[in-house]
């Protein structure tokens, strides 16, 4: 089972995104514990490419690739815009009373992503940026 | 996403109804930066309604918690749902926010 989407580097199509991968997951029976931790790691790999990859410039696009096999789930999003980026690494454990006691916004989208997927790549392809999560699933 | 005020006395209600994302998460960073926040004693996040966040939302809640707490006022979460509890939770944001089942419990926690 598998299906894909194309979207331009608009954060309004953040929602499009999620329904995409919440109407895939929910087709093919998962939990809704589940399906919501797997739209959150893609909403967060995915605002990152439109906001930091991209600078929200909607003429830009990218591909997203869902697959789902029996033990598990691979997600492919390909950024087609000029600029490699590459976040892991960053943030993995992230200091949150340091975050609270700075006010601070942001930092804590790829520590959730890295948390919930069992599998997390970032790689050049064809001077593009790949993102792979990968996610076991119990049968 | 939609954001609406239920002032009482000395506690604000903040009513959360949609999906607080990278996208929507401005709406209620302005509601929280409204400067007579800090005149109330409780500010209770009703959640019921609130059907999934993301970090930008929590990345909200945080940069504001600091300010509240110096200014007195306390930040307490209610009515929500699993799937919402359990972003709170993989991050470890459960033990360091107030997050209680009922508006009852949140108006004494």
């Amino acid at each position: 089972m598998q299906d894909q989407i194309r979207i331009s580097c608009s954060r309004q199509n953040l929602q499009q995104v999620r329904d995409f991968v919440r109407s895939f997951l929910l087709a093919a029976h998962r939990s809704e514990l589940l399906v919501n931790q797997v739209v959150l790691a893609v909403d967060e790999v995915v605002a990152n490419f439109i906001i930091h990859a991209n600078g929200e410039d909607a003429n830009q696009f990218l591909d997203l690739l869902l697959v789902l096999a029996d033990h598990h789930l691979d997600i492919e999003i390909e950024d087609h815009g000029s600029t490699i980026f590459l976040p892991l690494g960053k943030v993995a454990n992230p200091d949150l009373r340091a975050y609270i006691q700075q006010g601070r916004k942001g930092g804590m989208g790829m520590a959730l992503v890295s948390r919930i997927m069992d599998q997390v790549e970032f790689f050049e392809r064809n001077s593009h940026t790949v993102c792979h999560l990968r996610k076991t699933l119990a049968s | 996403m939609k954001v609406t005020a239920q002032p009482a006395d000395t506690t604000l209600t903040l009513l959360l109804d949609g999906e607080l994302d990278a996208s929507s998460a401005v709406v209620l960073d302005t509601e929280l930066n409204k400067p007579e926040l800090l005149h109330y004693k409780r500010v209770l996040i009703d959640c019921q309604k609130l059907s999934y966040i993301s970090s930008a939302g929590l990345g909200v809640f945080i940069s504001h918690l600091q300010r509240l707490q110096d200014a007195k006022v306390k930040m307490v979460f209610f009515n929500m749902q699993e799937k919402v509890f359990n972003v709170f939770e993989i991050l470890g944001l459960d033990s360091l926010m107030t997050i209680v089942t009922t508006e009852q419990e949140a108006q004494t926690a």
